[in-house]
C-alpha cells in the first residue's frame, strides 16, 4: 500500500521521494529493491543518453549545455553523474554538479551524484535502477555522465541508447584512435575544446578511423561534431544546440531501423544478468565469509595448500543445487 | 552489502570566491570516507536547499566569509523546512563574529566552526552528531 504512495509520488515528480528511494537503491536496502519491482513495469519512455570521456575533457560542461539547450524545448531532462570512490577510505568528491548548478531550482532538472563505490566500468552499480527511477519520474532525457575514462570504461553501452564520446585535442598519437574500447563505442564523437591546437589533426584521425569501418549499424556513421570554447559564449550553445538536434537524429534512427531494439534487449539482458549475479552470488559470497570460510580459503590459497579453481567448483557444487 | 552511507553537501551560499577551506573540508570528509557533493561558489541559497535535496543528504555545511552569513545560513535552514527536508542537518563556518552565534543556533544552525578549528573537531562533531538515516 505505501509502496503504491510512493510510486504515485514519483510520477508525479516528487523529488524527495525519488531522491530517497535512489539513495536506498545505492544503499541496497531490500526495501528499495522491493519498490524497484514495481517500477519496472513503468520505466522505458525516456531517451538515455551517455556522455564519457576522459577527466577534464568538459563532460559536465556539455551536460549543463545540452540541459539549457533541451530545456530551451521544454524537455524535462534527469541527469546521473557518476564520479570515484577511494578505494582506500571509500570517501568520494563529487564534483560534476558543480557546472549544473544554475539548474538546481529548474523543476524540469533533477541532477544527482553518485559514487562509483567500486565499480570498474566507469559508472555506479545503481545507475541503471536509478535510470528507471528518473524515467518514472517522467524526465524525457536522462543523461548518465561516466567517470572520467580512459580506454576501457564501456559499461555506458550496456545503459544508454546513444553514447557520446567526448574528446579533446592533445591526448596522443593516431594509433589511439584505432584502438578497441571507448572509441568503438561512440554514436557520436565530439571534439571538445576545439580551439585548441590539435582539433584539425584529431578530426581527421577520427574520419581515418571511421573510413576503415566495414559497415555502420543502421547506416549511421557516428557523426563528429566539434565544440569550441565554452566562455564563446554564442558559438558554445549553437554547437551544442547542434549535438543535441544530433542526439534526436540518433534516436530516430535506432527506431527506424530497428536497432532501438537490439539496444532494449541489451540493456535487458545486462539487467537480468546482474539480477541473477546479485540473486545468486551475493548470499553466497555472505555466507562464505561470514562463516569464516573465506578467510580459510585465502589462508590455503597464500599457502599454496589450494588453488582458486577447484575451491571455486566446489563451492558451486556444495551451493547450487 | 546493505549499508547507510551518509552523504554530506559542502555549499558556498553568497558571493564571496575564497573557497580554499570549503575544499579542504570536502577532502577531509572525502578522505573520512564521506561522499561529498561540492556545490561550487556563489551558490543563493534556493540553489543549496533544492540540491541538498536532490542529493537526498544528511549533512549541509555552509561556508561563508563575507559577512552575509546571518541571512544566508537561517534562509537554507528555512528552504529545507519549507520543503519537508528539517532532517537534513545544516552547519556553518568562516568568519563570524562570536556575538552572531546565538542567532544562528536559534535560526536553526546546529554547529558552526570559525578560523582555527581543526579539521579533526569538525570531523568528530559530526562523527558524534549525524547518524545515518532511519
Amino acid at each position: 500500500m505505501e509502496e503504491s504512495e510512493q510510486l504515485k509520488k514519483i510520477k508525479a515528480g516528487d523529488v524527495r521521494t525519488a531522491s530517497r528511494l535512489i539513495r536506498n537503491l545505492e544503499d541496497e536496502i531490500p526495501e528499495a529493491k522491493n519498490a524497484l519491482k514495481r517500477i519496472f513495469l513503468h520505466t522505458g519512455k525516456a531517451h538515455v543518453v551517455g556522455i564519457t570521456g576522459s577527466p577534464g575533457a568538459g563532460k559536465s560542461t556539455l551536460v549543463d549545455a545540452l540541459i539549457t539547450s533541451y530545456r530551451k524545448k521544454g524537455d524535462t531532462v534527469g541527469v546521473l553523474a557518476v564520479d570515484p570512490t577511494s578505494p582506500f577510505t571509500g570517501g568520494a568528491i563529487l564534483g560534476d554538479r558543480i557546472r549544473m548548478q544554475k539548474h538546481a531550482e529548474d523543476s524540469g532538472v533533477f541532477v544527482r551524484s553518485l559514487a562509483t563505490r567500486g565499480a570498474l566500468g566507469g559508472l555506479s552499480k545503481a545507475v541503471g535502477d536509478a535510470v528507471h527511477v528518473l524515467d518514472v519520474m517522467g524526465k524525457n532525457l536522462i543523461l548518465i555522465e561516466t567517470v572520467g575514462a580512459g580506454q576501457q570504461e564501456v559499461d555506458i553501452i550496456n545503459h544508454s541508447h546513444t553514447v557520446i564520446v567526448v574528446l579533446v585535442p592533445g591526448m596522443g598519437d593516431d594509433i589511439q584512435a584505432i584502438k578497441a574500447g571507448m572509441m568503438e563505442i561512440a554514436d557520436i564523437f565530439v571534439i571538445n575544446k576545439a580551439d585548441r591546437d590539435g582539433a584539425n589533426k584529431l578530426y581527421n584521425e577520427l574520419v581515418a578511423m571511421l573510413n576503415m569501418a566495414h559497415e555502420f549499424p543502421g547506416g549511421w556513421r557516428p557523426p563528429i561534431i566539434k565544440i569550441g570554447n565554452c566562455f564563446d559564449a554564442v558559438s558554445f550553445a549553437q554547437s551544442v544546440d547542434k549535438l543535441a538536434a544530433t542526439v534526436a537524429d540518433h534516436y530516430r534512427c535506432l527506431e527506424e531501423t530497428g536497432l532501438l531494439g537490439d539496444r532494449m534487449k541489451r540493456k535487458a539482458m545486462v539487467e537480468l544478468g546482474e539480477s541473477l549475479r546479485d540473486a545468486i552470488l551475493s548470499p553466497i559470497l555472505k555466507e562464505m565469509t561470514q562463516s569464516g570460510e573465506m578467510d580459510l580459503f585465502v589462508e590455503k590459497l597464500l599457502k599454496k595448500e589450494a588453488d582458486p579453481y577447484t575451491i571455486a567448483e566446489e563451492a558451486a557444487r556444495r551451493y547450487l543445487k | 552489502m546493505t549499508e547507510k552511507r551518509i552523504r554530506i553537501m559542502v555549499a558556498k551560499p553568497g558571493l564571496d570566491g575564497h573557497d580554499r577551506g570549503a575544499r579542504i573540508l570536502a577532502r577531509a570528509f572525502r578522505d573520512a570516507g564521506y561522499e561529498v557533493i561540492y556545490t561550487g561558489v556563489h551558490q543563493t541559497p534556493e540553489q543549496i536547499a533544492a540540491a541538498a535535496i536532490q542529493e537526498d543528504v544528511d549533512l549541509v555545511g555552509l561556508s561563508c566569509l563575507s559577512g552575509a552569513h546571518g541571512y544566508l545560513f537561517p534562509r537554507v535552514v528555512e528552504l529545507l523546512r519549507e520543503k519537508g527536508a528539517e532532517d537534513i542537518t545544516v552547519i556553518g563556518g568562516g568568519i563570524i563574529p562570536d556575538q552572531d552565534f546565538q542567532k544562528l543556533y536559534d535560526a536553526g544552525i546546529k554547529a558552526i566552526f570559525t578560523p582555527g578549528a581543526s579539521l579533526e573537531s569538525i570531523l568528530e562533531w559530526v562523527g558524534a552528531n549525524v547518524k545515518p538515516r532511519d
